[in-house]
């Protein structure tokens, strides 16, 4: 089972940090630091694997990590999965977001947590892997989005109404629209 | 009220914070924004506030106030809202809330719902933090999705029912019929999970997998599956570096390895799908690595024949040499787990194993370290040992400590002379001397009073050492321990081994002097110290210097100095005559090693200064887990963890109410009479070694009797005798109790006259049942030098019916052949 996923960056700030065992906000935030301290002292030669810090488990639990451009994937396993499958889960799970986010890099990861988190629970549910074939994986996010797409998204200011305004064709279009200053009250969209 | 800023937005503003203390306030601005959003009930913002919550949960600001808003999300009829108040759920959310039971009628009707994508979202969500009364409600439902068609929902669904049968075992079965047609699918990802739902069944319940193996035959559907794969050829779909779907060949092998374990069938039934994977998968890649490490790991856990455990053997080895670190490391795990039950053959590896401990890698030394002590043998100790010391030398601090607890282990099985075991000792004293374990001390001393004619050689070998360096406390203890005992060898030069060095009694006393002063010497060296001087005091002739050191500790600071300098001028000033007998040199102690646990000794009176012995029973519980590591490797499949048996109250309260309980059997610590064999305490280490019974000899020749019998509470006595010492007794206690009510809070407590020596161990329980139903049961062991007759005077506390009761009993019916 795998106990808890962390991202974080070579300064140690987390990109992303997902638990499937429960612990205390404090005791996460805490967790963190020590797994940042203890994958980042070492050096790119030595193996990928760890003795797991204290805080988050007795002997039986280990840290498989791997280190790419700025970011560190950090699994932390007990010993019921395969370290070598989980190196390469991880290699999955990278390779998944570049293809969801075309060229994933740091920034992608920090501006759109949510979005990686979705990806994600298609890949891990509740510490168990459960799709490792990138291209499933892939489709199944893609399909989730355009739901969320047609319903309007985050924003919940009307989209078709941004759209309509993107696609007239006036001779000076302002780069951003910006519908924060605009005051509108918008009623609930009814369900399909 | 202006609308809430976008996620972007709070993200661009907060990376643009320069300071911790910044950032702190720009985060507390938006929460108390995203509050008072939520109080206005907002249902067009509320998904986006939320998303900003766990953004800033992330990065470890309190949420908690979006608990309930992630419930509302969860029960509004968007999808976008579902979606983000799942997440919320999960992230925010667990068991110990009790707002989460209002999830469960949120997800009844979302697993019912006719979008896949919802009902995917509900499954996700139960399956991570579902708590047992949810899961109890739900799993119905559960049930129903593992038998649809529909894939993307199969495989969740078994993922849920995985963790429903982790929080309520008992809904196992009803997950049983479904299950059955998992296996046949087609999609992967349905398989990978269905393998995985399988796994947990069979860990969970050994009926489950009997069911499997017989009434299923799990096996060759499992490995037709996995032929399938290997011979299927390229499919684009599950392809990962050329290997199709490794994740579901790995997962398959797993289970194949529970389904093998322990049974000839089953093992018989997956031989050759085993070897083909072993010989036809390619290595030059991570991927297919992972399968041949999962194989080799079945292979060494089910019966498998001896042909096929060679290859696996083979395979690792193959590992040991490769460049990539991780399968060297994946590598001596494995060995370590095969090592004792296939010791020859990873024997052959050894020279790898042992160059291992150089590499860089600090996970890959600690792995070939285990791994080396579990090699050593009588054939290869000196070799390996070199190569242990060695790597003592150069080793990072946190290792020297198991490192050294494994040679002294290694050394005492093994040594081939005791003066090769004396200079091993010597040289981890004085390389990792700081971090040997404190009970090591005692065994050092043991092990060098047992080697009668190397005590010229060691005492002089210490006196050097200790010339060279007084910072390693264990070093300068067993030192000033053996130039106490020994002084006598060491000045008359006496030393036969080597070259023996001219030293004369001031400088001995110098030296020892030292180390009373130095800042560098703990107060129990201290103690040693002060001791080994008084020893001297028989042994060589310059007593007054002596005298004058023991009087000027007589007002030390330090308690214990001062009464040992105070009792020590009383041994020179009114007990003279008695000084020569109290002492002379140590008999020879005995091993009690062949006993199982630890026990705290109650002795009555004794001569050591109790200072080391005491410093045992809190010292146990921390190296138990890393002797248990050690354990577990030297040790085999029957180790007995060593298990602490404390008495229930502290030993210095029971000694005090066995003072009052004595009255005239007496016991005064005062100049205690000649030394007696004191009972040390079992090296620990070796306890868990051997786990033999805790009495070896069970002679039916001496009859049981019954001690005490009053107010239905009848105790009786029944006797062994301890093999290895023909002087202790173990008496075994049967409490039972006739009247209707339990006797509950029962305490047994005895006293013996001085010249014996008692020990209690723990009892069974403290309550005895009423009418005869059970009995309490406790072990004594009595040592018993001078075959005295035994006379026990015995205490018994308990409350019946309510009320306490207690009672003073003096038991002198022993059968003779106890004591004698």
């Amino acid at each position: 089972m795998i106990k808890a996923i962390l991202i974080f960056n070579n300064h140690g700030k987390p990109r992303l940090i997902r638990f499937y065992e429960y612990f205390a906000e404090d005791v996460q935030q805490q967790i963190i630091r020590e797994t940042f301290h203890l994958v980042s002292k070492r050096d790119d030669n030595v193996c990928n694997f760890l003795e797991g810090g204290s805080l988050i488990g007795g002997s039986d639990y280990k840290l498989i990590y791997r280190h790419y451009a700025t970011l560190y994937f950090v699994f932390c396993v007990d010993s019921s999965e395969s370290e070598l499958g989980i190196l390469d889960l991880i290699q999955v799970f990278v390779e998944t977001l570049d293809k969801c986010f075309e060229n994933v890099c740091e920034l992608d990861l920090i501006f759109h947590m949510d979005k990686v988190h979705f990806i994600l629970q298609e890949v891990v549910m509740g510490g168990m892997v459960l799709e490792t074939n990138m291209n499933e994986i892939v489709g199944q996010v893609e399909l989730q989005n355009r739901m969320e797409k047609s319903e309007g998204g985050f924003s919940a200011a009307p989209a078709r109404a941004v759209s309509a305004v993107k696609n007239i064709n006036l001779p000076e279009m302002p780069r951003n629209i910006n519908i924060g200053d605009i005051n509108i009250k918008v009623p609930s969209l009814s369900p399909f | 009220m202006p609308a809430p800023i976008r996620l972007r937005e709070l993200i661009r503003t907060i990376r643009t914070a320069r300071t911790q203390a910044e950032e702190r306030e720009m985060i507390q601005k938006e929460c108390a924004a995203i509050r008072s959003s939520f109080r206005e009930e907002d249902n067009t913002y509320r998904c986006r506030n939320v998303a900003k919550l766990l953004y800033m949960h992330m990065l470890g600001y309190p949420a908690h106030f979006g608990q309930l808003e992630c419930l509302k999300l969860i029960a509004s009829q968007k999808f976008t809202d579902k979606r983000i108040g799942y997440l919320g759920a999960m992230l925010l959310l667990d068991e110990r809330q009790d707002v989460h039971l209002l999830m469960t009628n949120c997800i009844k009707n979302d697993l019912n719902h006719s979008t896949q994508y919802v009902q995917g979202l509900a499954l996700c969500t139960l399956g991570c933090m579902g708590s047992s009364e949810m899961c109890r409600d739900l799993a119905g439902e559960v049930e129903k999705l593992l038998k649809t068609s529909n894939s993307y929902l199969r495989k969740k669904a078994a993922l849920c029912a995985v963790h429903v049968i982790r929080k309520v075992p008992e809904l196992m079965e009803m997950f049983l019929p479904a299950t059955k047609n998992l296996l046949s699918e087609k999609n992967h990802g349905v398989l990978h999970t269905s393998v995985v739902l399988l796994t947990e069944m069979c860990e969970r319940s050994p009926d489950m997998l009997l069911h499997f193996r017989k009434v299923w035959i799990l096996v060759p559907q499992l490995v037709r599956i996995l032929k399938n794969l290997i011979m299927s050829g390229y499919s684009p779909e599950h392809d990962v570096s050329g290997i199709s779907d490794p994740f579901l060949q790995v997962r398959i092998l797993r289970l194949l390895r529970i389904l093998g374990r322990s049974d000839d069938d089953s093992s018989e039934a997956m031989n050759d799908i085993l070897a083909q994977v072993a010989t036809n998968t390619e290595t030059s890649k991570n991927v297919g690595n992972a399968i041949l490490y999962e194989t080799v790991l079945t292979i060494m856990d089910i019966k498998s024949e001896s042909g096929l455990r060679v290859l696996a053997i083979n395979i690792l080895g193959r590992f040991l040499l490769n460049n990539d670190k991780n399968i060297r490391y994946v590598a001596l795990t494995s060995l370590l787990k095969t090592v004792q039950t296939d010791h020859n053959a990873v024997q052959r590896h050894r020279s790898t194993i042992v160059d291992c401990l150089k590499d860089l890698d600090v996970s890959i030394k600690r792995r070939a370290m285990e791994l080396s002590f579990a090699l050593v043998n009588g054939n290869n100790i000196r070799g390996m040992m070199k190569e242990l010391l060695y790597f003592l030398d150069s080793c990072d601090p946190e290792f020297k400590a198991d490192c050294a607890s494994g040679v002294f282990l290694a050394a005492e099985k093994y040594a081939p002379s005791k003066r090769w075991h004396i200079d091993t000792i010597m040289r981890v004293l004085t390389t990792a001397g700081s971090y040997v374990r404190d009970d090591s001390v005692p065994n050092l001393i043991q092990l060098i009073t047992n080697s009668v004619e190397m005590h010229a050689y060691t005492v002089q070998r210490l006196y050097k050492a200790l010339l060279d360096d007084i910072s390693q406390q264990p070093l300068v203890q067993v030192s000033s321990w053996c130039i106490g005992e020994y002084g006598d060898l060491l000045v008359s030069g006496q030393c036969e081994e080597e070259e023996p060095i001219q030293v004369t009694e001031d400088e001995v006393l110098d030296v020892l002097e030292g180390l009373l002063v130095s800042n560098l010497s703990t107060p129990v060296t201290r103690g040693y110290s002060l001791t080994a001087i008084m020893k001297l005091s028989t042994r060589f002739s310059s007593v007054n210097r002596i005298k004058k050191v023991v009087s000027i500790y007589g007002s030390s600071i330090d308690v214990e100095l001062q009464q040992r300098a105070v009792e020590y001028n009383a041994l020179f000033k009114k007990y003279d005559h008695m000084r020569p007998a109290l002492l002379e040199r140590m008999p020879i102690m005995e091993k009690t090693a062949s006993n199982g646990p630890t026990e705290i000794v109650q002795t009555n009176g004794e001569t050591e200064p109790s200072v080391p012995d005491t410093k045992h029973p809190p010292l146990v519980t921390q190296p138990a887990n890393q002797a248990n590591d050690l354990l577990d490797l030297l040790g085999g499949n029957d180790v007995v963890p060593v298990i602490q048996t404390t008495l229930p109250t502290k030993p210095a309260s029971a000694g005090g109410e066995l003072l009052d309980l004595l009255g005239d059997l007496s016991l005064s610590s005062g100049p205690a009479p000649a030394p007696s064999v004191p009972i040390s305490q079992p090296p620990f280490l070796l306890d868990g070694l051997s786990s033999q019974p805790l009495f070896n000899d069970i002679s039916a020749a001496i009859p049981p009797m019954t001690a005490y019998s009053k107010n239905g509470l009848k105790i009786e006595f029944t006797f062994e005798r301890a093999n290895p010492n023909p002087n202790i007794a173990v008496i075994t206690i049967h409490a039972t109790n006739t009247t209707e009510a339990d006797m509950t809070e029962f305490v047994f407590q005895a006293a013996v006259p001085k010249t014996f020596q008692l020990q209690l161990l723990s009892p069974s329980s403290n309550m005895v049942p009423a009418l005869n139903q059970g009995s309490v049961t406790q072990v004594i062991r009595v040592l018993n030098p001078q075959k005295q007759q035994l006379r026990m005077r015995v205490k018994l506390t308990y409350t019946h019916k309510g009320s306490p009761v207690q009672d003073l009993a003096e038991v002198n019916n022993f059968p003779p052949q106890s004591w004698q």
